[in-house]
């Protein structure tokens, strides 16, 4: 450790570390716009001039300076003052006055510092320069002439996102920040340079002129459009989710968001089931809950349970889960499913489904191998750790499945089951560098996993993990990349069929039920089924279209909830606006309606219910833990079935990014972004 | 220096001829097979030999060939002046010095020729023969007020020589480049009247001097090894 002074007083710092960042472990406020701390250093703002000695009498950039031993770091005397003031007059030159109708008034960096570092009156006197507007896709709205060229976001698309698509072209006083001929940008994670831009160049184009940042009720929660689990806070005004923004949370999403996660929002306020329907002569009619309840006992009471099923969907929540799983063990069914896509994975120990290194722990692997994934849509926020991984060149990637561009470079060993069973035995150069590896990963898919073959996929994907040890003494390489928010809860307690029960395939049969359960069921086709369907959910999608009964249920902006990542990381979702119309918290509706079944529900509160659930499945009951499993009791080879594997390439669950799940179905901005996506897929292939 | 954006129109298509594929080729192989994209300037300046200008075609052709993201090309072509982004006259493309000291020894008169002659600048004259621009200061101020026109520096220029130069172009010639005033090179005009003391070129002046700042002679290096 070295030590230098700020401001007189000594600082203990890390070589390597930068002035700034010495000063801000003194406690010192740098002002700065284009300095981030996960993108690389450009040093062209030079807003963050600091006095430095020794050295050169004038002000230095503190972003771009190394800190040394002995050094002394002035960040309040007059030279720096004054410095800070001329920057800022220059960065305001061509800056225009039109704060009062920016969007970003209010939470922008460049207003902030003018206030905190500016000077208090204006000299300009000469007209500022106009830029003209760009086209960057329907997510970014762009107002160039306010731009200051920091050049974050041609950092972040270029390194973080990996889609080099903005670029700042030309020179000088005319210099600006376009993509290439106005095309949209196409990265999953594009959305991200609207937070780094610092001023109001680059705003959201579906929030555009919605609100103020001070109107807006801010609830910390978690994001449930992928198995990620990232930190978000939910900005709502009155009963409506306004926009979706990312917390930094380190061990998860560092400070990103995938599109997805930022824009599906406003499908929460469309399609929206705001009330009990029951379905008369054909058709589905409006009705009471007490209706509602009734239609489903009279249904439920006449039917044997082995005749009754249960389906759980992606976004659920581990307390509704919980409630339904009580339930209908309660009435008897063993009929119980949470895994839609006909996974394999639910048997064994626990680390058998979740990803053991953790998300930020994977970032230590040294070899890589992606069995029918693909993390860029199945988890874009990941894939950028991946990414960043391979710039820092510490890491080498296979892939076994797609051939797809995932933004970084992957030895492509082939498509499917049959590049995997032989994968131990060939001489390929990267199955030599896998087995040197010191902390190797397996990253396994649902593309691998949720097929009539996966439970041998899985014995092979687990006999490979064996062989290459890549679960030893302090790692655990074996990593399964799921993709839905829900599955890891689901799976943690058990919501798969009771023995002699019934998966989720075998269910949807026609002739196979009489009473189908679709707790928010949506991604499972249900049509050849003929059982009666009760559908809970929020959405009008493919599980209430066919549904008999519909009871409204909460999205996740909408109740308190825990959620299980797949690192197996509880997270606390929490409520920022109230369900829509009649709609009512998933629990409690599930609690009315074992009142009606008679086998009521041992919990009149939500607290009750954790409290039973944190009792029956104590690993619920670690708050924002994830274990990172080492464990040495887990034999990884364990895992799977033997059986005959068909060779039909794996493909990714994902087909189309933007569409994966009804809230995202109903956004209007995702249905754009996914017509600009398919779009540009076309323009690629001619 | 004008602001610098692609021509609104654009040729269809554009590929490198055999001849400067080959220059591009050396080039690129002139860089490890990583950085390949080092050979971006180069392969541009090719282009732009080819064509007279970089067009948009020609910028996503070199980003194919380098491999790299075609925004980058963009970048590099629209920051570098040297790079034509619209199309400039076939037979001579006039580059004239209007910075400081040409100016004063008048550029502003052969500004003058070259609108009357040939148009506004940046634009190419009707025949397609003819454009011209404005530079910022090409290094040649002895020689004062110059132009380039297409490789060639044209030196100590009048309105009546310029005029001339231009004329010899449409007629089909190759004017000699250089000064238009007899002088060789950058020499002073007429006699020389400094410098020209003959002692000072019969080394009678020249002192043996100390060079500051050289590296000191290594001492001997001590005998026994200096205790850690």
């Amino acid at each position: 450790m070295a030590i230098a002074k700020v401001n007189g007083v000594e600082v203990e710092f890390e070589p390597g570390m930068t002035v700034l960042q010495v000063a801000e472990l003194a406690g010192e406020e740098i002002p700065r716009f284009c300095y981030h701390e996960r993108l690389s250093i450009a040093g062209n703002c030079r807003m963050c001039l600091v006095e430095v000695k020794p050295g050169p009498p004038k002000p230095q950039a503190s972003c771009a300076l190394p800190a040394a031993e002995g050094q002394e770091i002035f960040t309040k005397t007059p030279m720096v003052k004054k410095a800070r003031e001329g920057v800022m007059e220059f960065l305001l030159i061509n800056h225009p006055l039109d704060c009062p109708i920016c969007d970003q008034g209010g939470e922008c960096d460049l207003q902030d510092q003018a206030v905190g570092y500016g000077r208090d009156d204006s000299r300009y006197e000469e007209n500022k320069r106009a830029v003209e507007e760009k086209s960057m896709g329907p997510l970014i709205k762009t107002v160039m002439t306010r731009c200051i060229q920091c050049t974050r976001c041609v950092r972040f698309i270029t390194e973080v996102a990996g889609s080099p698509e903005i670029g700042l072209i030309s020179r000088g006083e005319d210099v600006e920040i376009t993509t290439y001929l106005g095309a949209a940008v196409t990265s999953e994670l594009s959305a991200n340079v609207i937070d780094l831009c610092p001023v109001g160049a680059l705003t959201s184009k579906p929030y555009a002129f919605e609100a103020r940042p001070w109107e807006l009720k801010k609830t910390e929660s978690v994001d449930v459009m992928d198995a990620l689990g990232s930190s978000i806070r939910v900005d709502a005004r009155s009963a409506a989710v306004l926009r979706v923004l990312p917390r930094i949370n380190d061990e998860v999403n560092e400070e990103w968001i995938s599109d997805k996660t930022r824009y599906a929002v406003d499908g929460l306020g469309r399609q929206r089931l705001d009330r009990p329907y029951v379905r008369v002569g054909g058709k589905l009619k409006p009705a009471t809950w007490a209706e509602a309840f009734a239609a489903i006992a009279a249904k439920v009471k006449s039917t044997a349970p082995e005749r009754v099923g249960v389906i759980a969907g992606d976004l659920q929540d581990a307390e509704s889960l919980k409630a339904t799983k009580d339930l209908f063990t309660a009435l008897g069914v063993k009929n119980l499913d949470s895994r839609q896509d006909g996974s394999a994975l639910g048997a064994g120990p626990r680390e058998g489904w979740l990803f053991n290194s953790t998300i930020a722990g994977v970032e230590n692997a040294d070899v890589v191998l992606f069995v029918g994934a693909n993390p860029r849509l199945e988890a874009p926020v990941l894939n950028a750790r991946f990414r960043k991984q391979w710039i820092a060149g510490k890491t080498r990637f296979g892939v076994i499945g797609e051939q797809a561009d995932l933004t970084f470079d992957y030895d492509y060993l082939g498509a499917g089951a049959k590049t995997l069973s032989g994968l131990a035995k060939s001489k390929n150069d990267f199955v030599a560098a896998l087995k040197a590896a010191e902390r190797p990963a397996i990253i396994i898919g649902q593309g691998a996993l949720a097929r009539a073959d996966g439970a041998a996929i899985l014995k092979a994907a687990a006999g490979l993990a064996k062989s290459m040890k890549v679960v030893r003494e302090g790692w655990n390489g074996w990593n399964v990349l799921h993709t839905a928010a829900a599955r890891v809860a689901g799976l943690d307690m058990g919501f798969v069929p009771a023995e002699g029960g019934l998966s989720t395939a075998d269910m949807l049969k026609p002739g196979a039920l009489d009473v189908l359960f679709l707790l928010g069921a949506d991604e499972c086709e249900t049509a050849a089924s003929d059982a009666f369907k009760i559908y809970l959910g929020t959405h009008g999608d493919n599980g209430a279209h066919k549904a008999d009964v519909i009871l409204p249920g909460a999205a996740y902006t909408e109740k308190n909830g825990l959620y299980v990542n797949m690192e197996g990381r509880v997270q606390m979702g929490r409520r920022a606006v109230f369900p829509k119309g009649e709609a009512k918290e998933d629990w409690s509706i599930l609690r009315a309606l074992s009142e009606v079944l008679g086998h009521k529900l041992p919990y009149d509160s939500l607290d009750q219910l954790r409290a039973k659930l944190f009792a029956d499945h104590p690993t619920f009951g670690q708050i924002d833990y994830a274990p990172g499993s080492v464990a040495t009791v887990f034999d990884v080879g364990a895992l799977g079935v033997d059986g005959e594997v068909s060779d039909a390439p794996f493909e990714s669950p994902v087909k189309a990014f933007h569409l994966t799940n009804p809230i995202a179905r109903a956004s209007v901005t995702m249905a754009e972004c996914a017509a600009v996506a398919s779009g540009a897929a076309k323009i690629a292939a001619e | 220096m004008s602001v610098r954006r692609l021509a609104k129109e654009q040729p269809a298509s554009f590929a490198f001829s055999k001849d400067s594929q080959a220059k591009a080729d050396w080039w690129k192989a002139k860089y490890p097979a990583e950085r390949k994209q080092s050979a971006v300037i180069p392969m541009l300046w090719l282009a732009q030999k080819q064509e007279g200008w970089i067009s948009e075609p020609a910028i996503q052709e070199i980003a194919k060939q380098l491999e790299m993201p075609v925004i980058r090309v963009l970048e590099v072509a629209t920051f570098y002046v040297m790079f034509q982004l619209q199309p400039v006259g076939k037979v001579a493309f006039v580059q004239l010095c209007g910075t400081t000291p040409c100016q004063l020894r008048g550029a502003l008169d052969l500004r003058k020729v070259l609108e009357d002659k040939i148009g506004p600048a940046h634009h190419v004259s009707a025949d397609g023969k003819f454009s011209w621009e404005e530079v910022e200061c090409l290094g040649a101020c002895c020689n004062a007020p110059m132009a380039a026109i297409n490789d060639y520096y044209y030196e100590d220029l009048t309105p009546e020589s310029l005029a001339k130069i231009l004329d010899d172009f449409a007629a089909g010639k190759a004017p000699k480049p250089g000064s238009y005033e007899g002088r060789g090179a950058s020499e002073p005009k007429g006699a020389i009247h400094t410098l020209t003391d003959p002692k000072l070129y019969d080394g009678s002046y020249a002192k043996k001097i100390k060079i500051p700042n050289l590296p000191e002679k290594p001492k001997k290096a001590p005998k026994s090894e200096p205790a850690a």
